[in-house]
Order: C-alpha cells, then sequence, then structure tokens
C-alpha cells in the first residue's frame, strides 16, 4: 500500500507531536514545543510562499502580529476568541491581497523591499500607538483556555500540555493543507512559476493572480500561528512583529529547506530550541542568524532535509552499485 | 516661514545621506545586480568606527578617513565572502544572503563597539548658523556638501576614468565585458568597496547630527531604497533626487503631522511608488536578470 504524501505527513507529524508528549519530562518542554509548533506552523505559511513560488517577503512578522494583536485586542470588545483568531486571519488575508496584487505585477526585489517597509510599518503603529497596544511593553492577552476546551471534551490535562496539544495539531493540519495544495493544480502552477515566470504564463497560468493567492495564503498562516502565540503565552509584544522576527521565520524556512513542510519544522525546531539549549545564543543571537543565513544560502542552497535526503539517497545509490559490482564479479 | 525654511533645512540634511546611501546602493546594483540589503550597515560602520576613534582621543580629521576605510574593508569582505561564493544564485538566494550579511554585521558591531547611542561634535564646531530666520547647523553643510562631492567624484569616476567605464560596461553586459578584455572581478570588487566606502563616508559626517548605533543600519538601508525607487532605480541622479525628496518628505511630516510617525513616510512612499510608477521618477523598470 502506498500513502498519499498528504496522509504521509499528517503521519509524520502527528507521530512527532505524540513522540514530543511522550519523552518532555516538564511544562518547560511543553512550552517549548508548543513554540516549536506555532514557528513550524508560521514557516509553512514561508514554504507556500519562498518554497513553492520562489518569492521571498522580509515583513512576514507583520501579519504574524496582526493576528496575534486581532486575538488580544478583540475580546476586549466582546468577541469571542475564536472570532477574533478568524478576524485576525481575515485582516491579514485582506492586507496581504491589497499589498500583494499590485506588488506582484512587478517582479523581483519587489515584493522583498515592499513586504520589509510594510512589516516596519506594522512594527511602528503597534509601538506607537500605546492607548490601544500598550505600546513597546505589550499587553496581556485574556479570554481563550486551551485547558478548559480540551477539558469540555472530557480531556483533562495541564495548562502547558493543552496547547502543546492544540498547537501541534494546528501545526499538523497546516502542514496536509500546504503539502495537498502542493499537489493541487495550483501547486503546480506555483512550482511551474518557481521554474519560469515567462514558461509559466505561456502555458496559461495567471502569474500575478497566482503569486497573489500564494502571498494570501502564506500571510493567514502568519496569522493563524501568531494568533496562537499570544493566546498561549498570554502576552504578546510588537516584537513579534518586529524585523528581526520576519527574518527569523525566513531563516528557520531556508535552515530547514523552504520547499518542503519538512523543512519549515526541522528550521522551527532548531531554530526553536538553540536559544534554549545554547545560553551564549542571546549574546550572538544576530552573528549567529546571519551567519545561517548566508552559510546555507552558499553552502547548501535548498536547505538541510534535501542535502540529507539526498546524502542518503547518494548512500543508499552507492551501497546499491556495490551489491550489484560484488554479485557481477 | 520661518519654520517652513527650518523643516526644510533639517530635510535637505537628512536628504544628502539617504542620497548618499541611495548613490550606493545603485552603484552595486548597476555593477552586480544585486540588491544589497546591508548598505545601511556601511554607514553604520562609518559612524561607530568614527565615535570610538574620536572618543579615543583620535582627532576628527584622521578619525574620519581611518573610518572610511574600515567601510571599504567591510565592503569588499562582504562581496569576498558571501556574495561571491554564491555565484549566480538565484535572486531570492542572493536577496536572503545580503539580509543575512546584514544581521550578522549588525551583531558583530554590536559585539565590538556596544549597544549605546553615540555622536561626536561637529567638523566646524556646534554653533547654528543664523540663515533666513531658521538657523543651520555647520555639520548639515559638511553633509551636503559631502553628498554633491560623491555624486560629483562618481559622474567624473564612472565617465572619465578607465576602471569606472569598466564598472558600467560589466553593469550593461557581464559577458561582452569579460570577452572584451575587462576584468569583470575587479569591476565588482571595486563597486563594492567605492559603495562602502560612500556609506560609511555618509555615516561619518551624520553622526554629529542623527546619532547612530548598532541597530540603526535597516531603516537607514530602507529610506536609502526608497529614495532609490523613488527616484528610479539604477540612475545616479534618481537617487540624488529621491535621497533629497525623501529627507524632505520627512522633515516635513515630522513637523506638519507627527514625529512619532516620520520614519513610516520613507515606507509609505516606497508603497505609493510600487503602486503608481514602479519605475521612479528618472529611471527605466526594474527587471529581473534572467
Amino acid at each position: 500500500m502506498t500513502l498519499g504524501p498528504g496522509t504521509r505527513t499528517f503521519l509524520v507529524f502527528a507521530a512527532l507531536v505524540v513522540l514530543g508528549a511522550l519523552v518532555f519530562p516538564s511544562s518547560f518542554f511543553y512550552r517549548v514545543g508548543t513554540l516549536v509548533w506555532i514557528n513550524t506552523l508560521a514557516v509553512t505559511g514561508m514554504v507556500v510562499l519562498l518554497g513553492y513560488v520562489g518569492l521571498v517577503s522580509l515583513g512576514h512578522a507583520g501579519f504574524f502580529a496582526i493576528g496575534a494583536y486581532a486575538t488580544a485586542l478583540l475580546p476586549q470588545y466582546g468577541v469571542p476568541s475564536g472570532l477574533a483568531m478568524l478576524a485576525g486571519a481575515a485582516g491579514a488575508a485582506l492586507l496581504a491581497a491589497l499589498i500583494g496584487r499590485p506588488i506582484l505585477k512587478l517582479s523581483g526585489y519587489y515584493l522583498a523591499i515592499a513586504t520589509l517597509g510594510l512589516g516596519m510599518l506594522i512594527w511602528m503603529v503597534l509601538s506607537k500607538e500605546a492607548w490601544l497596544t500598550g505600546g513597546p511593553d505589550g499587553m496581556t492577552v485574556t479570554g481563550f483556555s486551551a485547558r478548559n476546551l480540551l477539558k469540555s471534551v472530557g480531556i483533562t490535562l495541564k495548562t502547558a500540555e493543552a496547547w502543546y496539544w492544540l498547537c501541534g495539531a494546528v501545526a499538523t493540519l497546516g502542514a496536509v493543507l500546504a503539502v495537498n495544495l502542493g499537489q493541487s493544480s495550483a501547486g503546480r502552477a506555483f512550482r511551474a512559476i518557481h521554474d519560469s515566470d515567462v514558461a509559466a504564463a505561456s502555458l496559461g497560468v495567471d502569474v500575478a493572480r497566482a503569486k497573489s493567492a500564494a502571498f494570501v495564503i502564506s500571510a493567514v498562516y502568519a496569522a493563524v500561528a501568531g494568533a496562537l502565540l499570544a493566546l498561549a503565552n498570554g502576552y504578546i509584544t510588537p516584537d513579534a512583529g518586529g524585523f528581526m522576527h520576519s527574518v527569523e521565520l525566513v531563516t528557520m524556512a531556508v535552515l530547514g529547506g523552504a520547499a518542503s513542510v519538512y523543512g519549515a519544522l526541522v528550521g522551527a525546531l532548531i531554530l526553536t530550541a538553540l536559544p534554549q539549549v545554547l545560553t551564549v545564543f542571546a549574546e550572538y543571537e544576530h552573528m549567529v542568524l546571519g551567519a545561517i543565513m548566508v552559510g546555507t544560502m552558499i553552502a547548501m542552497r535548498r536547505g538541510l532535509v534535501p542535502a540529507l535526503a539526498g546524502l542518503l539517497a547518494r548512500r543508499r545509490a552507492a551501497r546499491r552499485a556495490g551489491r550489484l559490482a560484488r554479485r557481477v564479479s | 516661514m520661518a519654520e517652513l525654511l527650518q523643516f526644510l533645512v533639517s530635510g535637505v540634511t537628512v536628504g544628502a545621506i539617504y542620497a548618499a546611501v541611495a548613490l550606493g546602493f545603485t552603484l552595486i546594483y548597476n555593477a552586480t545586480g544585486v540588491v544589497n540589503f546591508a548598505q545601511g550597515e556601511f554607514v553604520v560602520i562609518g559612524g561607530l568606527t568614527a565615535a570610538a576613534l574620536i572618543g579615543a582621543g583620535v582627532p576628527p580629521l584622521i578619525a574620519a578617513p581611518l573610518a572610511v576605510l574600515a567601510g571599504l574593508v567591510v565592503g569588499l569582505l562582504l562581496y569576498r565572502l558571501a556574495i561571491r561564493p554564491a555565484g549566480q544564485a538565484p535572486l531570492v538566494s542572493l536577496i536572503i544572503i545580503t539580509i543575512g550579511a546584514s544581521i550578522f554585521l549588525r551583531g558583530a558591531m554590536q559585539m565590538v563597539f556596544d549597544k549605546q547611542i553615540h555622536r561626536y561634535d561637529g567638523f566646524s564646531g556646534e554653533a547654528p548658523i543664523g540663515f533666513l530666520g531658521a538657523t543651520i547647523l555647520p555639520q548639515s553643510l559638511w553633509i551636503i556638501g559631502g553628498s554633491l562631492v560623491v555624486f560629483a567624484f562618481l559622474a567624473w569616476f564612472m565617465g572619465h576614468t578607465r576602471a569606472g567605464r569598466g564598472i558600467r560596461a560589466t553593469a550593461s553586459n557581464r559577458l561582452a565585458a569579460a570577452l572584451v578584455g575587462i576584468n569583470t572581478r575587479a569591476a565588482m570588487n571595486l563597486s563594492f568597496a567605492l559603495s562602502a566606502a560612500i556609506g560609511a563616508l555618509a555615516g561619518v559626517l551624520a553622526t554629529p547630527v542623527t546619532f547612530t548605533s548598532y541597530d540603526v543600519g535597516v531603516l537607514v538601508a530602507l529610506k536609502g531604497f526608497s529614495a532609490t525607487m523613488l527616484g528610479g532605480v539604477g540612475s545616479a541622479q534618481g537617487a540624488l533626487a529621491g535621497g533629497l525628496l525623501i529627507g524632505l518628505i520627512e522633515a516635513l511630516t515630522a513637523g506638519y503631522v507627527s514625529s512619532d510617525y516620520k520614519d513610516a513616510a520613507a515606507f509609505v512612499v516606497i508603497l505609493a511608488v510600487l503602486f503608481l510608477r514602479p519605475q521612479g521618477l528618472f529611471g527605466a523598470r526594474m527587471t529581473e536578470r534572467v
């Protein structure tokens, strides 16, 4: 029996969520695990944009922050958290569509520069409008508890564990959707654009529309991830929408390998766990991130997962060739 | 009236800085096709190096060239260690590389220098000069003059020297330039070195007025970009005009709208240019190299 790519992704991700829960000794690990799944979700959006279509956004943290602040602010006006989260995702999608359409008709560097500016603008508003957002100090987020949600369906867990399972489930769902998207005709159009705009257009792909769709989808991923972070932490600051966070998201994607959701997971895992393991990381954070970006792009342009997969495939081929040679001689 | 004039004076001052950044950015883009997101870091390196040297008692006249030299060396290293090894990398990889390099430099400056905000006294003192009811800092004249000198130098260098013509030939067609015997690699080295030196010089001149710290590079680079895009990518006149315009828009925003959002002006301009006139005021459309 052969499994479809979507099913395989579901099994791998679900197994890893369960594995984490089996080995984690304390709430601290669950909290880091939660962060890994949230980042994986956001980076999965980068996979659609960067990996499938080949566009780079340097302002995705802006969409992340829109999701996070919608979830933080709207409940204060009586909107339920779930609805607030949807509103955040819709807001991010709308903004991405508005900004994306005219810019994506152009090519090359334009999206990178425009998203960099857009991200900065969002961050600036969040930092300056202190009456609404609490300014640089951030604000607390209340109104939804994963623990109560799971309790209502008869599962009683500690708070940190409940968030871990919920975020793991959403990240798994996000990965399966992204893989299925990649297998669809839209996904094939995305990859055709990645290889060549002109060739894709000549085959009847509406290039500007497809790019815009990928940009909107990736913005929704970022917004949902932001909303989850706000709720899970119970706290959010404008730095979630800052330039460095945008850079982190891109770095995670290229480090793991932007072409697949497995790359997103590996990149998110490494860059989320590294600061927890290495205490010097805080001091050298910028240098480490920058060196990873430059080094990955020079030494293994497609990222860790494809590089390792290629290595394994070559070794397996060599072993098979060796066996064949022995049999012949 | 005096108030407006004051805003215009400060707008032209910061605008001259953005123009210098935009000129450096244009130089690298023309010669190599790379949009260098690390351009702002050269400005910071210049400013912080000068601040450290002057703080240690080195006279400004010696500190300034040394700081420019430091920027130049970093620019060469950037090309040698990060851009050239990438070879014929796709556009996306080059963007990520220069962003990575800029983050790396930011971290390195945080280690080498510190996280404080730095400034030093202007080269011709601090006493403001009265001017039709407004005042202008002597250092502003240094900044404006410096940018004009850079512009004039580049015009002469590109038009009248062998090395400059080599850069232009490389820019127009790398393969054809190589075929007629131009050392295109040297031309690219030179363009990075020159561009970094220009950025560092802007930093050295600007720091007494604008202050500097390890993390302002991204903002400076973005304003340089918006100047470049407003003027038209690839055009030196465009870079100069765009820089001055962005400076003026920013100063007027700060004066009449909100000083909280003066930095936002440049981003709004970027988006407006992209929406309304992607080729900018002077330039040809920025196209992807296939």
